[in-house]
């Protein structure tokens, strides 16, 4: 029988990544069929290895900081749940809003403060809730390359950091990160809308 | 009884002509008339009904006899069958002359296609759309340039929210970049009845499942042995008629003996596989001294252009059944079999290769620059070694068509025999081969803008993608300096602004 039949039966616990992500059956299956393609040994989980031969990522600026967020905590594996977890950050946000959520259930991923924190710690690899002009400094050169000189870089950051900065401690926390993008339409900037 | 039998028996084997002769000879005429020596098994039964058996022989011949009757009955059948190919299929192909029975078969199977297919339209229902976008991307794409997505409210300078237009990019990558599936089988828009594209398929009605049920048996047990048997037929035909035609001595005869060689196996393979192929423009033909360049997507390729014209074949020399066939043709034909350790040689790879193409006297090379077999929807980077030998290239395009077999080969998922089992399988294999005008490097071209121009040529005239990223990215990862484009880029818009403004402040 096809080596690649994946029917929504074949998707391991779906009915459970479903309700956690908000992704449809049919988008459910096409990222199944994707992570099955990425997966190039049929290890059933996908290695840094797999994601790093993609073209088009390898020669992103930020490639390695985004394969990093696909491998939190020091894993190794990437198995399908959190394959789609990390991508249901960039599910188009529902139009049908109901304004008033429920507040027992857990925020949806794709929430607009969830995207913002998938940003922010693109920028924080410490994880210490802060962007620190060191880490700023760190993301500008993985941007540019060796095209911008020391100096310049660093009165980039300085005047990044100051402009966001309110409580003066010379590092961006997460609030004030939220507080310079209010105006920005995050929803629009950080998603995928999946064909169906 | 047993005796009446044995005599029936008697009179069939009495009047058994030859087999292997004229078609139908296997057929046994009642009528009466010896026509050749018996076959042995037929022999022992004569001399058992003789008289001076009879006795001890009746009990004998009594009990084996269904076994007789069974190996006979194969054994006719067999006979009857092997005829027929001869008559049918090897025949014909020697003169590269049709019958036209694939055209039969193929019209059988298009009607029967379309049948399905309609089917299976009436029987879905209203929201499944997965089939129609197939060939569409899965992911609604922005494609503006880096400047138009990353301007927000605000001029050109660096800002916090840059890093959002890198990370979309990126994550749009990781769910459909436009090379990985390129690896893999193209999706099929409708259901062509095989198991294998049955992935967005789900079960319609009994009678849709009952022809699928008929296919696999005709794939299985019909057209499977006899494919099989003309492969092997047709691989060993090649090997016999190279060797016998390298033994005579070099001359216009040996060369035309052994071009009669090679169109002949190779017609017979390409029937072993069912192929139905189209040739457009055959007047650009590649010529002797010139070298014929196409897209690769299997090994079938080769097969697929020598049936119409004969080529010198560039390769490593393998081990096992290959690098006996191999060594075969090489005897017959000057083709270009290199070591491997010479592989790994550019120079040497490149002056032998300059050498062939000097002599105008030798059939022309046949190259695949992308170096590895993609899945026929797009073509990838040419490597630039073959456009720096010189003279002429003409180049081929390929393209097939996948509603009635997929000729890709996977090599990672498969090996050889099992993709050679995959395709024998398969409906057919269908494609169009379009022969191009000859291209040769022009003034102030370097190699790689002509590696580019003959792509360009190829995939318009295929109606395949183009696409600059390297075929070898299937095993390895990509160079960093594509990275430095992308923040060449970048750092043009945040500096060529932030320096002004940094005056400013």
């Amino acid at each position: 029988m096809g080596a690649r039949a994946s029917h929504a039966a074949a998707v391991p616990g779906a009915e459970r990544i479903r309700r956690e992500t908000g992704f449809s059956q049919a988008c459910l299956l096409r990222l199944h069929h994707r992570f099955q393609a990425l997966d190039r040994n049929n290890k059933g989980y996908l290695s840094r290895v797999d994601l790093q031969q993609i073209g088009a990522l390898a020669v992103n600026p930020l490639g390695d900081r985004i394969i990093d967020s696909f491998f939190p905590d020091g894993n190794h594996q990437l198995d399908f749940p959190g394959f789609v977890r990390v991508l249901a950050h960039f599910r188009p946000v529902d139009e049908e809003d109901p304004g008033v959520r429920d507040p027992k259930q857990p925020e949806p991923l794709n929430s607009r403060m969830n995207k913002l924190r998938f940003a922010f710690q693109l920028y924080d690899l410490d994880r210490d809730g802060k962007i620190s002009r060191n880490e700023m400094l760190q993301v500008l050169r993985l941007m540019v390359g060796v095209q911008v000189t020391e100096e310049q870089l660093e009165s980039i950051a300085d005047r990044t950091v100051q402009e966001a900065d309110e409580d003066g401690d010379g590092a961006v926390s997460f609030l004030e990160f939220t507080k310079s993008l209010e105006k920005m339409n995050i929803e629009q900037k950080m998603s995928i809308r999946i064909l169906k | 009884m047993c005796g009446d039998l044995l005599r029936n028996t008697a009179k069939r084997g009495e009047s058994r002509p030859q087999a292997g002769g004229a078609p139908g000879s296997g057929r046994v005429t009642a009528s009466g008339g010896q026509a050749g020596p018996l076959p042995p098994y037929l022999r022992r039964e004569v001399a058992r009904a003789r008289p001076g058996h009879q006795g001890t022989g009746d009990s004998r011949a009594c009990a084996p006899r269904p076994s007789m009757e069974g190996t006979e009955l194969v054994t006719k059948v067999l006979s009857t069958w092997l005829t027929l190919v001869l008559g049918l299929i090897l025949l014909p192909s020697a003169f590269g002359v049709s019958l036209g029975i694939s055209e039969v078969y193929m019209k059988i199977l298009v009607k029967t296609l379309e049948w399905a297919t309609l089917r299976i339209e009436k029987g879905a229902p209203k929201e499944s759309v997965l089939k129609s976008s197939a060939s569409v991307g899965i992911i609604q794409r922005d494609e503006s340039p880096m400047e138009k997505g990353l301007s927000g409210l605000r001029g050109r300078d660096f800002e916090l929210s840059d890093v959002f237009y890198f990370s979309k990019k990126g994550l749009e990558a990781i769910v459909e970049d436009e090379v990985t599936q390129r690896f893999s089988s193209e999706e099929l828009v409708s259901w062509n009845l095989l198991t294998r594209t049955n992935i967005n398929f789900h079960y319609i009605s009994p009678r849709l499942t009952m022809v699928w049920v008929l296919g696999v048996l005709i794939r299985y047990c019909v057209l499977l042995p006899l494919r099989v048997t003309l492969a092997f037929i047709g691989i060993s035909l090649l090997v016999l008629g190279t060797t016998l035609v390298g033994q005579l001595p070099d001359s216009s005869l040996k060369t035309r003996l052994s071009e009669v060689v090679h169109l002949t196996c190779c017609r017979i393979c390409v029937r072993a596989l069912s192929g139905t192929i189209h040739y457009h423009n055959k007047q650009y033909r590649p010529q002797k001294g010139g070298i014929c360049v196409a897209n690769h997507t299997s090994p079938i390729d080769v097969l697929i252009l020598t049936t119409d014209g004969c080529y010198a074949m560039v390769g490593q020399v393998h081990g096992g059944l290959m690098g006996v066939i191999q060594r075969a043709m090489v005897k017959a034909c000057p083709h270009v079999w290199f070591e491997r350790s010479e592989m790994k040689d550019r120079h040497l790879v490149t002056k032998r290769l300059k050498e062939h193409v000097a002599d105008k006297k030798k059939l022309p090379i046949l190259i695949f620059p992308e170096g590895t077999c993609i899945n026929n929807t797009s073509v990838m980077m040419f490597k630039k070694g073959s456009f720096e030998i010189g003279g002429t290239i003409h180049p081929v395009a390929i393209k097939y068509n996948p509603q009635f077999g997929d000729a890709f080969w996977n090599s990672s998922k498969y090996n050889m025999v099992s993709y050679l089992l995959r395709v024998m399988t398969s409906w057919a294999i269908v494609c169009d081969v379009w022969y191009l005008p000859p291209m040769t490097r022009e003034e102030g071209e370097d190699a790689v803008q002509f590696a580019n121009r003959v792509k360009s040529a190829i995939a318009v005239q295929g109606g395949l993608t183009e696409l600059p990223w390297d075929g070898s990215l299937k095993r390895a990862k990509v160079k960093d300096t594509f990275k430095e484009e992308q923040q060449k880029n970048y750092s043009k818009m945040i500096v060529g602004n932030g320096a002004l403004n940094l005056d400013s402040d």
